[in-house]
């Protein structure tokens, strides 16, 4: 108890640093829209009504951060061994073919089951094309941060070769897809709302890689691989296998994003499963440090942002980069403010000198 | 009674004149981020300051009518965003590839809210050097037409590695790149060397962005990057981090992206995605094949990745 | 690493802060009322509504608003009814086909109070609109290129279409009485029936007055990507093609590029002349704003998609004004104007049909046969998945 009331400087710090940093990219932002002739605080209120201001748009910020949550986790795990995959896109769209595949292969199943299938699948598909980066890193040697970016490419290819052919649905005339999810086998929404199950997948699969990197032997092993590979290969950590394991669960959360994607919204596969939501991802994994608990407060506050985006196009007649501008001051505030803890004075715990009683004042 | 054109000295003519039009962003970018990296640095919001570049030359040049000193203002605004990069990279604690990433989106923001009003009218375009003119064969002619941004770049190109390997500042941005700690202690400041290498990475990088919009194709639209930003990252580290290199590897990601249109015009039209894919299938399986885990990261500067 | 003095802040400052931030955050709530949110509208002259309340009407597009193309033809004719008495128009551009036009729709709902909904975009009718269109059964959704079905769709959703593809029947007959070489080439995005259909009916009308002219078709697969349509573009003129139009949503890549390479050109969704003074021929407009119009004054009119008072499949050609022929440029000789505008007459009169009689595709194969004629609007002219004879290109 002593310890949290005499640290509270360097608790306070980890809260009042993100939320000062908030506002200066609400105040930036505030005068780049005052530039271009429009009312700041006109900008600060339509900002807040669209993103959190009422169920309605509470609601509508987790529909877009739910499937950030799960593509973030495909930057944030390799990255704690020291690798920086950004195949997330890539991942997605295959992982929603296999789900797609899988979906309209099992139909005739009880829906339970067509889901499970759809979703094992996805994490099949999406963790394997991940793995493939990871072991042309580890057997290759070839830059894992390319490769994925180059793989992202190859998969849409991939994506619209067989969506347009082999896979195609020949009344889906003028936007090809696959067939389509019969009903029953579509993933819902959580009931009295309309954020899909999505969002609970998300949140879980944060929850599980926050625990397995921090509290499990295989997380230490790979933080440990992160920091030094030479050490950890001295201590005899099969490096190779970590490699490919967390890429592995890294394009598997990817994949059962695309599962999601598919399964809830679209309900089959087309063009319009390459959605940027993999390059959102790597934003919010970096912006949250590759932390997954904090990538769902990032998720969420992305979410946000781009809710008011669509907010001050229609309330204020901004134009639709405005948001991207906004997004992109908040995050550059953010990760200036990354610099500051530690050096405002304020925030230093103060050393409490050691009292000095008669008693213990060695005889000289 | 199809007539199928089989014109097949097309095919090559295209790709070559591919290679020529396309290579351009491709090879300043490279060059501006091969700049950027030797010091130490990577600079993956190449994205963001090639699509501003191109708005800004695309801007300047509708309003002053003059294509070059709308080149010259894509590189202004260059300068500017390397500049935020560079100095916000540079603090502790943060991560270049987060600045990086957070730059693509800001720059892009920037690019397009400014950019809405250009999109319609019509700028001046950069001159064209007719290097085909002696021909009487038009494919020929088109395929040989060159901008002069492009010769600027090939020259740049040798340049840069002239100026790595024997110039005394050339040798402190490799020093700082290589090891910071030794070139503090001979005294050179790292923060501003390094700031003058993104800077100046930017700066090239935006005018790649010039080459879009006042070249090849020649308009200002919010479409007009396919990724050149991004892969240039991945040239330069295909290139093993010369310029020469990064020459040659802009070359031949130009004339990939012409492959998939000219082989449709006569008449393979199969798998039009994955030709279209071309580029950076070529590109994975090169690196498949050259790299090992021995010699991976030979060339590479030593402070690249780390966070000093 | 490098050494920095720490930042000091005195703790009254900090503590003054945080005040005024909190104050900032819940007084926000304040403003939310009091700041009269301007909805900028397309058109400033905000007309008071003639009688009851004024209509909110919603337009969502894909892509930019200004992109010469497409989404520029939408918004143009979202100018046209904000001119109309008692109507508001909010819209949203850059909006993908994906959850986001979902939310988008139901901001504009809850949000904007939108009571009409015009999705421009093709993809977003199967899921998105459907979806929404269940959920609010009072909002009409008005949907653009859709294939409305009885009994399977939700009761307030329309769709309309126009059949651009007879301005472009006449545009190949500019095209194929200008060129010199005989060859035309066409830029398309995607090989779906829709664009098949406009090569089909240029390729149709330019063989109509020159029986051995030639279309090349290139497919750059996605609706926008314009190195790639650039690419194509320049291919197509080094195999001789004299006369260039395209099917993408933004023409002005190809267009500039025909400009450029000094041939001629057909436009597209919008009137492209500017973009190429010397080479523009003619082509193919949409005229949205009175197909808006009508269904305004329908609305107006109290009617609505789920009583039948508004139609659910709305589709017209040149003659009901859904579209409509540029101008003629200054290379356009009289003589072909003189034809061509014989051929619009027919247009005009209703007499003519541009799929009759024996019509083969490329590969020899009979599509339609003798002495059929399908008129403009037989579906199965909707479901075209076959290039004319004359076309040189492969769908797959």
């Amino acid at each position: 108890m002593m310890n949290v009331l005499s640290s509270w400087r360097s608790l306070s710090e980890k809260i009042i640093i993100p939320i000062a940093a908030l506002i200066l990219s609400l105040v930036v932002f505030g005068i780049f829209c005052a530039l271009n002739g429009t009312n700041p605080f006109a900008v600060y209120g339509v900002i807040y009504q669209s993103a959190f201001g009422s169920a309605f748009s509470w609601q509508g910020t987790l529909v877009r951060a739910a499937p950030l949550m799960l593509t973030a986790l495909c930057t944030a795990l390799p990255a704690r061994l020291g690798l920086v995959v950004i195949g997330n896109e890539g991942a997605l769209v295959m992982g929603g073919i296999g789900a797609i595949a899988a979906g309209l292969a099992f139909s005739s199943l009880p829906p339970l089951v067509v889901q499970i299938a759809m979703a094992i699948a996805a994490i099949i598909l999406g963790g394997i094309w991940i793995m493939g980066v990871g072991a042309l890193k580890y057997y290759r040697g070839v830059n894992e941060t390319i490769s994925s970016l180059l793989m992202n490419y190859i998969a849409i290819a991939i994506l619209n070769t067989l969506v347009e052919g082999p896979m195609r649905d020949p009344s889906s005339l003028n936007k090809p897809s696959t067939y389509p999810l019969l009903e029953v086998n579509w993933l819902q929404s959580i009931p009295g709302s309309r954020v899909h199950f999505g969002l609970i997948y998300g949140l879980i699969a944060c929850v599980i890689a926050y625990f397995l990197i921090q509290r499990t032997t295989f997380g230490f092993g790979v933080r440990t691989a992160g920091g030094n590979i030479r050490a950890a290969k001295i201590a005899g950590l099969p490096v190779g296998k970590l490699t490919l394991a967390v890429c592995f669960l890294a394009g598997s959360c990817a994949g059962l994003a695309g599962m999601v994607e598919v399964a809830a919204i679209h309900h089959r596969a087309n063009a319009s499963l390459n959605t940027g939501y993999g390059y959102s991802g790597i934003l919010v994994a970096f912006v949250a440090r590759n932390n997954p608990l904090a990538s769902v407060l990032v998720a969420i506050l992305l979410g946000g942002l781009l809710a008011s985006g669509s907010g001050l196009q229609r309330s204020l007649g901004l134009n639709d980069a405005s948001v991207l501008v906004f997004q992109g001051i908040v995050f550059l505030v953010i990760l200036f403010s990354e610099s500051i803890y530690g050096k405002l004075d304020f925030f230093k715990d103060r050393q409490v000198p050691p009292k000095i009683t008669p008693s213990t004042q060695p005889i000289a | 009674m199809a007539a199928e054109t089989a014109d097949w000295l097309g095919v090559p003519l295209a790709i070559i004149g591919g290679t020529l039009r396309g290579s351009a962003p491709f090879l300043f970018v490279s060059l501006g981020e091969c700049l950027t990296e030797k010091s130490g640095k990577i600079n993956l919001g190449l994205e963001g300051t090639l699509l501003t570049g191109a708005m800004s030359a695309y801007a300047v040049s509708y309003l002053t009518g003059s294509p070059w000193l709308g080149v010259l203002a894509a590189g202004v605004a260059g300068l500017c965003l390397g500049a935020i990069h560079a100095w916000l990279s540079q603090r502790s604690g943060v991560s270049d590839v987060a600045v990086g990433i957070a730059m693509i989106v800001f720059g892009s923001g920037i690019a397009f809210f400014f950019g809405k009003a250009f999109i319609q009218p019509q700028a001046p375009q950069l001159p064209i050097f007719e290097f085909g003119a002696w021909s009487n064969y038009p494919p020929l002619q088109s395929a040989l037409q060159v901008s002069p941004l492009l010769l600027i770049g090939i020259a740049i190109a040798p340049i840069m590695q002239w100026f790595f390997k024997s110039t005394r500042w050339g040798l402190y941005v490799r020093a700082v790149g290589d090891s910071p700690s030794a070139a503090r202690a001979m005294g050179i400041s790292v923060f501003w060397v390094r700031f003058l290498a993104i800077t100046i990475g930017s700066f090239l990088s935006a005018i790649g962005g010039a080459c879009l919009s006042l070249y090849y194709p020649g308009i200002w639209s919010e479409n007009i990057s396919s990724g050149q930003g991004l892969m240039a990252v991945a040239l330069v580290i295909f290139a093993r981090w010369q310029p020469m290199q990064c020459l040659w590897a802009a070359l031949l990601f130009g004339g990939a992206q012409a492959i998939g249109p000219a082989l449709q015009s006569v008449g393979v039209t199969s798998f039009r995605y994955l030709f279209n894919a071309s580029p950076y299938i070529f590109t994975l399986i090169i690196m498949i094949i050259t790299c090992s885990p021995k010699r991976t990261l030979a060339g590479s500067p030593g402070a690249l990745g780390t966070n000093e | 690493m490098k050494d920095e003095k720490p930042l000091y802040i005195p703790r009254r400052q900090i503590i003054r802060g945080i005040i005024a931030s909190t104050a900032f955050g819940v007084t926000s709530q304040l403003w939310t009322g009091c700041t009269p949110s301007e909805p900028t509208t397309t058109d400033t002259t905000a007309t008071p509504p003639a009688s009851g309340s004024e209509l909110t009407i919603g337009f969502i597009f894909v892509g930019p608003k200004d992109d010469f193309g497409y989404n520029q033809s939408h918004f143009q004719g979202q100018g046209v009814i904000s001119q109309l008495a008692g109507v508001k128009t909010v819209d949203e551009a850059n909006v993908p086909e994906t959850a986001t036009v979902q939310e988008t729709m139901l901001s504009m709902i809850n949000q904007n109070g939108a009571t009409v909904l015009f999705p421009t975009s093709f993809g977003y009718f199967d899921p998105h609109i459907l979806k929404i269109a269940k959920e609010n059964p009072t909002v009409q959704f008005l949907h653009c290129g859709g294939m409305y079905k009885e009994g399977v769709h939700p009761t307030n959703v329309g769709s309309y279409y126009g059949y651009i593809d007879e301005a472009e029947y006449i545009s190949g007959i500019v095209a194929a009485l200008t060129t010199k070489s005989g060859k035309l080439g066409f830029v398309a995005a995607k090989p779906i029936p829709q664009v098949l259909r406009n090569i089909n009916s240029y390729t149709l009308g330019a063989r109509s007055v020159n029986p051995k002219a030639t279309v090349q078709v290139i497919f750059t697969g996605d609706w926008s990507i314009p190195v790639k349509e650039a690419e194509a573009a320049n291919s197509m003129v080094d195999q001789g093609v004299d006369v260039m139009t395209c099917h993408v949503d933004s023409p002005k890549v190809v267009i500039e590029t025909a400009e450029k390479r000094k041939i001629f050109c057909t436009g597209y969704h919008v009137d492209q002349s500017q973009l190429a003074p010397n080479g523009f021929l003619t082509g193919s407009e949409w005229n949205w704003g009175k197909v808006y119009t009508t269904y305004v004054e329908q609305v107006k009119a109290g009617k609505t998609l789920a009583d039948g008072g508004i139609p659910h499949l709305v589709r017209g050609g040149l003659k009901e004004e859904f579209c409509k022929l540029s101008s003629y440029g200054s290379a356009v000789t009289d003589a072909t104007k003189k034809e061509a505008d014989a051929v619009l007459a027919k247009f005009m009169d209703g007499t003519m049909v541009i799929y009759a009689g024996e019509i083969k595709d490329n590969t020899g194969k009979i599509v339609i046969a003798k002495d059929k004629k399908l008129m403009q609007t037989d579906p199965t002219l909707e479901k075209m998945d076959w290039l004319v004879e004359g076309v040189v290109g492969k769908i797959g």
